[in-house]
């Protein structure tokens, strides 16, 4: 069995192209934070992808980082989403303008 | 077309169907539900490539760890919103053809730096893919493993920090 490179590749472009429109154009945060996910999950799927491409365990590593990484940024944007709700009462993007001049 | 190219196709299809109903969804928890599925698609996309451990850390990690944690604040914060995408449609159209636009450039480049490249095939391994990870883990990639793991604890104090009820 065997797939072309290539094939993997938009697969991968695919999910973060739909994570990228997810992230600009979705009100609600909770669902952006989860369209961030689906952009590092099409990050992994590349790392992967060349892992196997070329015999290396390298990429599959940094696989491993990459969902570390992406559950800690995960656990700090919810304790962000709780901290700000608990003040603002929303989890709406066009109203958190608290930084905004 | 082979049996495991089929199912490669299958999983990738399903992945990026609910990728795009992810998005599209009104409610939150919908959304969520459908982002597990792309994980688990995902998931059995590493299988196919060989990459057992990571499809353990996927499963375990996504469909596990982080969903929970993304479906406890959504019942912590639910509220129904009445519009769901942001900036009207003059943005939302934007935005979508932008990101086509990026995509069409990316899988145009994609194809033509792959051409003539070999195709993917899992290594045949004397030993399982959990063990060579695990030897690699805490062989070359030692300094970086324990800086990751500082880094967990970090965003767990942060979180924690965060989430406190003001006093």
């Amino acid at each position: 069995m065997a797939i072309p490179e290539s094939h993997l590749l938009v697969l991968s472009l695919a999910l973060l192209t739909i994570g990228v429109v997810g992230v600009l154009v979705r009100r609600n945060v909770i669902i952006i934070l989860m369209s961030i996910e689906l952009i590092l999950n099409a990050a992994n799927l590349n790392f992967v992808a060349y892992s196997t491409r070329w015999h290396n365990l390298t990429g599959q590593i940094w696989g491993v980082f990459n969902i570390t990484i992406a559950a800690a940024e995960v656990a700090v944007g919810l304790a962000i989403v709780i901290s700000l709700f608990r003040n603002r009462e929303t989890v709406n993007v066009d109203e958190m303008n608290l930084m905004k001049w | 077309m082979d049996a495991g190219l089929a199912i490669f196709y299958f999983f990738a299809a399903l992945a990026v169907v609910s990728g795009v109903m992810m998005i599209t969804r009104k409610s939150a928890v919908h959304a969520a539900v459908y982002l597990v599925l792309t994980f688990v698609s995902i998931a059995a996309i590493y299988i196919i490539l060989g990459a057992e451990f990571l499809f353990a850390v996927q499963v375990l990690v996504y469909a596990g760890g982080i969903m929970v944690l993304f479906l406890f604040v959504i019942m912590l914060v639910n509220l129904e919103e009445p519009r769901r995408f942001s900036g009207g449609r003059m943005r939302l159209v934007t935005s979508s053809v932008v990101t086509l636009l990026l995509f069409g450039m990316l899988a145009r480049l994609f194809g033509r730096t792959a051409q003539g490249a070999a195709p993917l095939a899992a290594a045949p391994q004397a030993e399982g893919n959990l063990q060579l990870v695990g030897a690699l883990l805490f062989t070359d990639y030692l300094l970086p493993f324990e800086v990751v793991s500082v880094l967990l604890l970090v965003a767990m104090i942060g979180a924690i920090v965060l989430g406190r009820p003001r006093a």
